[in-house]
């Protein structure tokens, strides 16, 4: 791994720019009350990161109870209480958020030459709901937690349950607006804020996909809101909307509740595999094989992904003719998916490989978000759901997707941007060897599950039959490599914050524009509005820019 | 948008440089201000469209299912109190126009008049909405614990309601769905009040602006975006209204 | 082998002897849903196999040092095709096949013999037709159809087989059914796999496979004195649903012999299929499953009787051929109209509660 494509500036004399967005105001208020995007999303990746690790920590509790078959590290109760904060934290907090929050809203902006989101005040709006959402859902745990499952069910979550189950709501409600409103600025700023020559097909993918997901934020969270309202109504006032014994139907809840949770993994996953688009491309030295298919792909999981959310449901006693349909076009979803995983591949293809860290996160991508989509498949098709469904195998399926594909894609971003977020490098050869623990802890995790899932373990049992406790305990030894395998990217990326090496603007030799600005980037992104003369990912274009460069080294692009 | 005009930034960003106060610095121009406010704002209705699209689809669900019910318990509503709420809330929307109209022309007084006017027919819709309420509370209509069928399962006992639509008793197992139908209407009704107050609290603070002639200086985006919520919430209103009130009359 | 530590050696030889891929095949669809899922296996091995291929060998010769500037290739639409069209053939040979699989589950063939399985917080509950009750344990014969009609009386509950390899949820408010046919004698593992709260984890049971006679046996031995039918006959009687269900001209419902299977005309207007599901809601919800030519004057019993008793009572429903009996229970209470062989004045007094005007309940 001699070969890399890294291009820093002599060390000896560079330094970070003295005016940047990180440096222009101090005090903890001018982030606070920041409109900065680039702030904005520095501050989303301190709290999500919080948040990730809280919910890493509750899913280490369930990994260590899961040791033995007994319920014996907690009371059941406990444990319920546990893997449910672990899903709410995990998926309201973590993975809904991560990559458009802190990626999405540092770098669309960039990306498409604007000065900053259309929205400012609202985007920082949007990270106070988080931030308020988030302490909500600590002070549930604080104060008892609640044990109803990430995914409320009804009738367990209005009448037989008697914990916090409406200040988990709550928290999800205002996380939810915080999603919508980030997804509303998104749509807004692609719509418009676009710099001139930044045709819709010139977009960076990252840019495609976040737009797609943002579509999904704005039309599928409120429902979700609407029916977690119903669910506290339900609660407190003892209406009847969801209520069998009234004479209303706890279905109802699930398709509504699955309408948006259903498109939610795609707001989860759209993203990363934007974040894939860019690093395959700038690594390989090639444009993405098919831009337009990879582009269109990611607007047909956004529309197919809202007509599927009943294959959540197949066992429940749904039409087994509504089950035909749904199952249909479960399969439908899945194609744009296998076309974006062969698209990256033959990305590939004669180009000009390099294996820094984010590659090797993305070929972690690709490998386990091609078997999480597999087996999504498997799920997805009628009958083998019934032999499948809400057992282990759901919770390996979602894992490979969200973890191994999601996480994966998260870390492979932060590793690619963090010389933009911060004008230094991160260690190159620790990080990649906390790429491959992580990709080898995360196998040895979930790969058990899978067969645990076929076995027929159901998933949140505190105790199971002896028989499993084989493949559990593999899962947690693995769980722990796992957990290594995060941590250290905390410690290291902390370290380069101080000691890392200077990045200059474009230590990748990457194409778009938020690579021809300076490292960190100046607080309104360019000092002359850019204008957009070349395709994306037009690598023949950087070369002749940086051998004018070279000829007229006085004069600068920008910055 | 290529003809627009490029404003170049000096070498530092202290640096001011010629263009209305109101535009904020990551604009290219006003007009381009505007439409991403304007976008923003319909696109949050459209949410919007959703997060009540929930609780319709409900009602369109148990509607369907318990038709007489639903019937029976529309008719307890009474259609005078809805229409007159309507006409209110359609004057409110005409003086929210007019309002609008009034900023884009600058006449600051017109706009504080409208807006004024706009949030007293909006506290009056409240005002008319907890009569109904109340009437709805006197008759243990709220679901929960007391909910009472009687105006339902003896439909003379409800003399007043008996006397325009001449009910025929539900049997008991019909008349107790009527509290779906009022769940709904509950959540239905209180959402859009909800959505009220909101509005009505945002135009306290717009008249308060107003009268600093915050809008009256070519500066109208919000003024016009705070109109469409306006109007956005008056359409919602509309179909509650067809829907809970009108749709069974004659049934 | 006595170098490695003894826990962990015990942990392998553990593992060897029981380790497994897939739960035993013990029902007759089994065998039909693992084919599936072989295959499935493989098209997603193969899948995998060639995207790892491809990305491992254009990493090879594509490495920077083999291969030092990029050839820009834009794309190819038959490549492109390629992969949308294969993906999606296979994916709808997938839908396909798991579609039949899934109607097979959930279409019992007629002849199959039904158990009552009731699910709350956090147990199972079996009703056998024959009066045997269970709690989370199953006992069933191989080589017949047996088909589970299941409900919850409180929370989402799944009632899972993994060695039959069906799964069905028991719903609040509403039947489901699944079906299937055991094949080889065992226990085998029976959880809830729907998350219902503290013990959703235990609530666990066996599903024990018998041969006909070892059933049969196992029938006669737990045997409560009476079947389903007749507890269904007793509650008949003591909630007075003879007083209308007596077939006589004059009655005011329907007869209830040989309803159930029945296409049945509606007051509402279309017809319906009397299954188990129309029985139960025709005894909780009765107005809006009016008969033709009848008026809806019969009271709801919801919240006055409890899933087993609306179990018992559909099982008696499904198996009364004749009004006889009911005829002759109304016989006896005619002459003697004032004393105790009056039924249920409990009922009596419960619909003088209410305020409908069906609070005379004479025949």
């Amino acid at each position: 791994m001699s070969a890399t494509i890294v291009s820093l500036p002599d060390q000896s004399t560079a330094r970070i720019p003295k005016m940047n967005y990180l440096s222009k105001e101090n005090g903890l208020l001018s982030w606070l009350l920041t409109g900065d995007h680039k702030r904005i999303a520095i501050l989303y990746l301190i709290s999500l990161s919080f948040f990730f690790f809280i919910g890493g920590a509750l899913a280490g509790l369930i990994r260590l109870e899961l040791l033995t078959p007994q319920a014996d590290l907690m009371a059941t109760d406990t444990y319920n209480k546990v893997f449910t904060m672990h899903g709410v934290i995990m998926i309201f907090f973590f993975l809904v958020p991560s990559v458009p929050a802190t990626l999405g809203n540092f770098l669309i902006p960039l990306m498409i030459g604007a000065k900053d989101l259309a929205l400012p005040k609202v985007n920082l709006l949007s990270w106070y709901l988080y931030i308020a959402g988030g302490t909500l859902a600590i002070y549930t745990m604080a104060t008892g937690g609640v044990d109803t499952g990430w995914t409320f069910t009804t009738p367990l979550s209005t009448h037989y349950v008697n914990t916090n189950v409406l200040t988990t709501g709550l928290a999800v409600f205002i996380a939810g607006f915080s999603s919508i409103f980030t997804g509303l600025n998104f749509i807004v700023t692609i719509h418009k804020m676009r710099c001139p020559g930044m045709t819709w097909f010139r977009l960076p993918l990252f840019v495609w996909a976040h737009y797609a997901a943002s579509i999904l934020m704005v039309l599928a969270t409120p429902v979700v809101a609407i029916a977690i309202v119903l669910v506290a109504l339900e609660r407190t006032l003892g209406i009847g909307v969801f209520d069998p014994t009234k004479g209303g139907d706890p279905l109802l809840f699930q398709h509504l509740f699955w309408f948006y949770s259903h498109p939610a993994v795609y707001i989860m996953i759209l993203p990363g595999m934007g974040v894939i688009s860019e690093t395959i491309s700038t690594f390989s030295r090639k444009r993405v094989f098919g831009y337009t298919a990879v582009a269109f792909s990611s607007v047909a999981i956004a529309v197919f992904g809202f007509f599927v959310w009943a294959h959540h449901m197949f066992i429940m006693g749904i039409s087994n003719y509504a089950v035909l349909v749904f199952s249909l076009l479960t399969m439908l979803v899945a194609v744009p998916s296998a076309i974006k995983i062969f698209n990256w591949t033959f990305t590939l293809y004669k180009g000009s490989i390099t294996f820094e860290t984010p590659m090797l996160y993305t070929f972690g991508f690709m490998g386990l978000f091609t078997i999480g989509g597999l087996t999504g498949v498997f799920l997805g098709t009628s009958g083998t759901d019934i032999h499948l469904t809400e057992t282990y195998f759901i919770v390996a399926h979602f894992h490979f997707v969200m973890v191994g594909g999601m996480l994966m894609a998260f870390l492979a971003g932060i590793h690619f941007w963090w010389p933009k977020m911060t004008g230094r490098m991160y260690p190159e050869k620790i990080s990649q060897l906390a790429a491959v623990i992580t990709f080898i802890g995360f196998n040895f995790t979930f790969f058990p599950q899978f067969i645990l899932g076929t076995l027929g373990m159901p998933r949140r049992y505190a105790s199971y039959p002896p028989e499993f406790q084989v493949l559990n305990v593999f899962s947690t030894a693995g769980a722990t490599i796992l957990g290594v395998g995060y941590l250290l990217p905390v410690l290291y990326l902390t370290w380069s914050l101080k000691y890392g090496a200077i990045a200059g603007n474009n230590p990748w030799q990457a194409t778009g524009l938020e690579w021809q600005i300076q490292s960190p980037p100046l607080t309104e992104n360019f000092t002359v509005t850019p204008i957009m003369d070349h395709e994306a990912y037009d690598y023949e274009w950087l070369e002749n820019q940086n051998l004018a460069k070279e000829k007229s080294k006085e004069v600068t692009h920008a910055g | 948008m290529p003809d627009s005009p490029v404003i170049v930034h000096g070498a530092s960003e202290a640096d001011h440089h010629e263009h209305p106060a109101y535009l904020r610095h990551h604009f290219e121009s006003v007009e381009q201000q505007a439409d991403a406010a304007g976008f923003a704002m319909w696109l949050f209705l459209v949410t919007e469209v959703m997060f009540f699209g929930g609780m319709f689809t409900a009602y369109l669900i148990y509607r369907n299912w318990y038709y007489p019910a639903f019937v029976a318990a529309s008719h307890q509503l009474d259609v005078r109190w809805g229409t007159l709420n309507t006409l209110v809330l359609i004057i409110s929307s005409f003086t929210m126009a007019m309002g609008v109209w009034c900023a884009e022309t600058r006449r600051k007084k017109g706009l504080v008049l409208c807006l004024m006017l706009t949030m007293i027919l909006g506290l009056g819709f409240l005002g008319i909405k907890s009569i109904e309420y109340s009437e709805k509370i006197e008759k243990h209509h709220v679901p929960g614990f007391h909910y009472s069928l009687q105006s339902f399962t003896d439909p003379q006992s409800d003399s007043a309601v008996y006397a325009e639509y001449h009910d025929k008793p539900l049997p008991l197992d019909m008349a107790r769905h009527t509290e779906i139908y009022f769940s709904l209407y509950f959540a239905l009704t209180g959402m859009h009040a909800l959505h009220m107050i909101i509005g009505i609290a945002i135009l306290g603070f717009m008249i308060f602006r107003a009268q600093a002639g915050a809008y009256t200086s070519g500066h109208v985006t919000f003024v016009e975006n705070f109109g469409l919520y306006w109007h956005f919430v008056d359409v919602i209103w509309i179909y509650l209204f067809a829907l809970l009130y009108l749709i069974s009359r004659h049934q | 082998m006595s170098h490695i530590s003894p826990v962990l050696w015990q942990f392998l030889v553990k593992w060897m002897t029981t380790f497994a891929l897939f739960p035993p095949e013990a029902s007759k669809i089994a065998p039909q849903m693992d084919a599936l899922l072989f295959f499935m296996i493989l098209i997603s091995l193969i899948g995998l196999t060639i995207v790892t291929l491809l990305v491992v060998s254009f990493c090879i010769l594509y490495s920077k040092e083999r291969h030092p500037v990029a050839v820009q290739v834009e794309g190819s639409t038959l490549l492109e095709a390629t992969w949308t069209i294969i993906p999606l053939g296979l994916f709808l040979v997938m839908f396909v096949w798991g579609a039949l699989i899934y109607f097979r589950v959930f279409t019992p063939p007629a002849n199959s013999m039904n158990i009552y399985v009731v699910g709350k917080q956090w147990m199972w509950k079996a009703e056998h037709p024959g009066g045997q009750h269970e709690i989370n344990s199953l006992h069933v014969p191989t080589g017949r159809a047996v088909q589970l009609t299941l409900i919850s009386q409180d929370v989402f509950h799944s009632f899972s087989i993994p060695a039959f390899r069906v799964k069905r949820e028991a719903i609040p408010g509403r039947y489901t059914t699944v079906w299937f046919e055991p094949t080889v004698p065992g226990t085998y593992h029976l959880f809830c796999t729907q998350y219902c709260g503290t013990n959703h984890s235990q609530m666990i049971g066996d599903v024990v496979v018998m041969t006909p006679e070892g059933y049969k046996k196992w029938l006669d031995e737990s045997t409560s004195g009476a079947s389903l039918a007749q507890n269904g006959e007793r509650l008949f009687a003591s909630l007075s649903c003879a007083a209308c269900h007596n077939a006589r001209p004059d009655a005011r419902g329907p007869g209830l012999a040989n309803v159930y299977g029945a296409k049945l005309p509606l007051a509402s207007g279309g017809t319906v299929t009397a299954d188990d599901a129309y029985l139960r809601e025709s005894i909780l919800n009765p107005s809006q499953h009016v008969t033709q030519g009848y008026a809806p004057i019969m009271p709801t019993y919801q919240g006055q009787i409890s899933e087993e008793g609306v179990i018992a009572l559909v099982e008696y429903i499904k198996n009364l051929n004749s009004d006889y009996r009911i005829q002759q229970t109304l016989n006896t209470t005619d002459l003697l109209p004032e004393s105790e062989g009056k039924p249920a004045p409990a009922v009596t007094g419960q619909a003088g509660k209410k305020p409908a005007p069906q609070g005379k309940v004479n025949p």
